[in-house]
């Protein structure tokens, strides 16, 4: 039947091109649609249009593959490095970076965009990983628990050991869980490789509550959220509270729940798009990346996958504005610093804390 | 003369362990390919790479304490779903009452959810502000919640309990309801009580499926790792939990690959030793299983029925019932500005799923979501079915070395989801396949690991089949395929929709080793449910829980319609 319609269709139009008045022209031979591989972590989100045109523009198509978390994100491109999974990598962190360049994953590239990112966030400053996004890890708090009972907020990172705050912090494993990690990090810059646990004593004894995961610590734990846990406090991100007003279920002006943003409480994390070693068209990887760093693209991440845009001329949206608190001192750490330690701080912690 | 039968007898008997050698190809070629090959390149690659920064060595004394713990709260775990599972198979296939076919369907449910999901079910139940507790609370004015069960060793069991009943159920239901009803009413003639009959002739004669079915149970509680995270919490590991932290977090990959070999070679230990505790089944004369069906009559039978039935509905139901409830109320917190929202029924969160305000290159239209959920787990029970028919049957002349390869056939229940999926990952990434990016690759890993359970469950129900049966068929002349259709098919059809059943709901829930492979072009049922849940917002929280009870209706429609088929086929058979 299809073979028959072929022929039909060949017939036709041998027949249309000999009534066709002029000859007929060498056809033009339409170049073939190419394919630039993008691997991202699972939480990458972008508003479906900018990538149509992208993809419109330079006659390309964009294969995305999600390879989970920023860790088993890095680690899927570590195991595949003699065969890239993909040609550009966005969503390695700073807690990760210094892995990924000292594994030679990434080209240098320097793009013109950068100009229009603040140098703090340009951590690699042979540009093999550029600066996308940044966003703190902070606690987040109930605001109507604290307003109930005529609690004062915890200002630093030390108040949290006070007795009238116990019981009422949940945390994730730093050893599964990225934000978890970060705000581990934030204590540890506070108070030194020899001091930080110690404070993590203090806060157990105080009742910290840990769990694995952060799904289970806001969505379980949390009493602001759905889920109406036992803790009024719980390390989240600093721009969960927008989030709130954005995905209430009902329209809400104000959201139910803040950030903690007192000196040395939030860890600032910064995401990173990489062009992979090796990459099959390098001229397409670069294009992408500017896209990423483009204003439009920009602008186009807050909402999309709540973190702020490293480009400092994208505007941010309205509810991040009213809703996010912006701590002055974030914490920040030499990314070769967090690399070296990791392993040493997570297992230090996991058998003091939690053995 | 007598020298050249048995000659050509021998021969023929060459001919039919040749004719079932070759069975074996297919799916030899399968297991090599699809986990063999993908598991050696990651342990290859795990012991040669060089990732800059490796994490610390463990201490063999904490290796040594991870296995005793995995195979404790395994060993607990298995024990009371056997418990509970035998009394529930008995209830829900011996016994005709109204309602059972609903709450066999609907204890096969659990089995597919994420962890993430009950999580949340079971906090909304027994959390601190939990129903239980709220009404504990109310009625016996206490200030403080009483139940603390969400991070305890309990929790684990509960949930163990929770996800696996359905095995026990499934696989002992079935066989229980193959019995041939004569040797029980034998037994009781001969003057045997209830006990006895149930001790020395139902039990060993359901021996063999009970063993498949305490082996699974058991594999799947070794090998937890959701469970463990989320309900068990951060104080406990299993060597699966061990696994993946030190593959993720830590990228200690020669650590990772030796805790993984550990479970492997431990699970094949566990499986071979318990293998030669085994019974090879007995031959029996099939029955109808609606013979075996019976109305309860007296008082004492409709009491263990409605016992049964009640533990079932708490320890099964309920946590169904809140997170579907979840989904269609709106419960947010009763303080500060909230204060003014009413509480109450609302279908918004399953209109949001329909939409996508932020124009998201990543949606996931729930349309799609289902029909890629439902074509992988059709294409899983298919390729299952047929490898596992091919095994079954291939194997039937094997003797010797059997046992070892009934365990062998069990190591991918017990090979870590990371090894795997990052197996596949590595493997198929390479020449000669470059099928990195490909969606059958999931399906694939699916039947790898619903395999051991079609096997399982089409064995006893194979070896069951009395050998004069199909002898008295071939001299009557018919052909070893007329044998199959008319002889073995009828008597093995109920197991083989059950495996199908089991093919599917594992296709459904997987979301260990698949998690690597999954392409954001074709989402599935969890990994929307994952979308929701990784942002903050009452929205996104009742959007996970309406993707959830979508994926529990959508394994009921399955199971209804693999027992429906069943059902035809049946009628068909007796016109």
């Amino acid at each position: 039947m299809r073979q028959r319609n072929v022929i039909l269709l060949a017939i036709l139009s041998i027949l249309l091109g000999a009534c066709a008045p002029t000859p007929v022209a060498t056809p033009v031979q339409p170049v073939a649609q190419q394919t630039l591989r993008v691997m991202t972590h699972d939480s990458f989100a972008i508003t479906a249009g900018l990538i149509q045109k992208f993809e419109q523009a330079n006659n390309v198509k964009i294969e995305f593959t999600k390879a989970g978390d920023a860790g088993s994100l890095l680690n899927k491109a570590l195991l595949t490095k003699d065969n890239p999974l993909a040609d550009v990598i966005y969503g390695v962190d700073n807690t990760f970076l210094s892995r990924a360049l000292n594994n030679d994953l990434f080209e240098s590239y320097a793009a013109p965009g950068l100009a229009d990112i603040p140098s703090v966030y340009q951590l690699d400053p042979s540009n093999r990983a550029l600066p996308v996004d940044y966003g703190d890890v902070c606690i987040n708090y109930d605001k109507a628990y604290f307003k109930a009972k005529g609690l004062t907020m915890p200002a630093s990172l030390s108040d949290l050991t006070k007795p009238e705050y116990a019981g009422l912090l949940v945390t994730e494993n730093p050893a599964s869980s990225s934000p978890g990690l970060a705000f581990l990090l934030a204590t540890i810059d506070q108070y030194g490789d020899l001091g930080y646990l110690d404070y993590w004593k203090q806060l157990k004894a105080n009742g910290l509550v840990i769990v694995n995961d952060w799904e289970t610590a806001y969505y379980t734990n949390f009493s602001a959220s759905s889920g109406k846990g036992p803790q009024p406090m719980v390390v989240s991100y600093g721009t969960s509270p927008a989030a709130e007003v954005v995905f209430a279920s009902s329209p809400i002006t104000e959201s139910p729940t803040a950030s903690l943003v007192g000196n040395g409480m939030c860890f600032r994390q910064v995401e990173f798009i990489g062009i992979v070693k090796g990459a099959k068209n390098r001229a397409l990887a670069e294009k992408f990346v500017d896209l990423m760093l483009s204003q439009p693209v920009q602008e186009d991440i807050p909402l999309q996958m709540y973190v702020f845009p490293a480009n400092s001329k994208a505007a941010i949206p309205d509810v991040f504005l009213k809703n996010i608190q912006i701590p002055d001192k974030p914490v920040t750490m030499d990314p070769a610093r967090i690399d070296q330690n990791r392993e040493k701080w997570l297992e230090e912690w996991t058998n003091t804390i939690l053995h | 003369m007598g020298s050249r039968s048995s000659f050509s007898h021998s021969l023929h008997r060459i001919n039919q362990s040749y004719g079932c050698l070759a069975m074996l190809i297919i799916p030899t070629l399968f297991l090599v390919l699809f986990y063999a090959e993908p598991v050696l390149e990651i342990f290859k690659k795990s012991f040669t790479i060089s990732i800059i920064n490796q994490g610390g060595i463990k201490t063999w004394q904490t290796i040594v304490s991870t296995l005793g713990f995995t195979t404790w709260q395994a060993v607990l775990s298995t024990f009371c779903t056997l418990l509970l599972g035998l009394p529930a198979a008995y209830v829900l296939y011996r016994y005709k009452f109204p309602g059972q076919g609903i709450l066999r369907t609907l204890t096969a449910i659990p089995f597919i959810l994420p962890t993430v999901v009950v999580a949340a079910g079971l906090n909304a139940l027994i959390g601190s502000h939990g129903w239980v507790n709220l009404i504990l609370q109310q009625v016996f004015h206490l200030d403080a919640p009483p139940v603390h069960l969400i991070g305890t060793l309990s929790a684990i069991i509960l949930a163990h309990i929770f996800y696996n009943l359905t095995i026990i159920i499934r696989l002992v239901g079935n066989a229980w309801s193959g019995l041939n009803p004569k040797l029980e009413m034998a037994a009781r003639t001969l003057g045997a009580n209830s006990w006895q009959t149930f001790w020395r002739i139902t039990l060993p004669l359901l021996r063999p499926v009970l063993t498949a079915a305490v082996i699974l149970v058991f594999l799947f509680d070794f090998t937890s790792f959701g469970v463990i995270l989320l309900l068990g919490g951060p104080q406990f590991a299993t060597l699966e939990v061990e696994v993946y932290r030190q593959t993720m977090s830590l990228f200690n990959l020669p650590l990772a690959s030796i805790l993984a070999l550990l479970q492997m070679t431990a699970t094949l230990g566990l499986t071979i030793t318990y293998q030669f505790f085994a019974s090879r089944p007995v031959p029996l004369v099939p029955a109808d299983d609606r013979e075996n069906q019976v109305k309860p009559v007296k008082a004492s039978q409709k009491i263990f029925i409605i016992v049964t039935v009640i533990v079932l509905v708490v320890l099964v139901l309920s946590p169904l019932v809140s997170l579907a409830g979840r989904s269609v109320y709106r419960a947010e917190g009763d303080r500060g500005q909230r204060a003014s929202i009413t509480t109450g029924f609302t279908f918004d969160y399953y209109q949001a799923l329909f939409t996508n305000p932020r124009m998201d290159l990543f949606y996931v239209p729930p349309v799609a979501a289902i029909a890629n959920s439902i074509k992988y787990g059709l294409v899983t029970a298919l390729i299952s079915l047929i490898l596992g028919m091919l095994i079954v049957y291939g194997l039937r002349k094997i003797v010797r070395g059997r046992k070892v390869i009934d365990a062998l056939l069990m190591l991918p229940l017990g090979t870590s989801a990371v090894t795997l999926g990052l197996g596949y990952v590595i493997f198929f990434n390479k020449p000669p396949f470059f099928l990195g990016g490909s969606q059958w690759l999931i399906p694939m890993a699916h039947s790898l690991v619903a395999l051991p359970f079609v096997v399982r469950g089409l064995s006893p129900a194979v070896e069951s089949i009395p050998r004069a049966f199909r002898q008295s068929a071939a001299t009557l002349g018919a052909s070893p395929l007329r044998v199959f259709w008319q002889i073995d098919l009828p008597i093995i059809r109920r197991a083989v929709f059950s495996a199908m059943v089991f093919a599917f709901t594992i296709s459904l829930g997987e979301f260990g080793a698949t998690s690597f492979l999954t392409r954001p072009d074709y989402p599935t049922i969890p990994v929307a449910i994952f979308r929701f849940l990784s942002q903050p917002g009452g929205l996104n929280y009742g959007q996970a829980m309406a993707m959830a009870t979508i994926l529990m209706l959508v394994c009921a429609a399955g199971i209804i319609f693999f027992e429906q088929s069943f059902f035809l086929v049946q009628k068909g058979e007796r016109l």
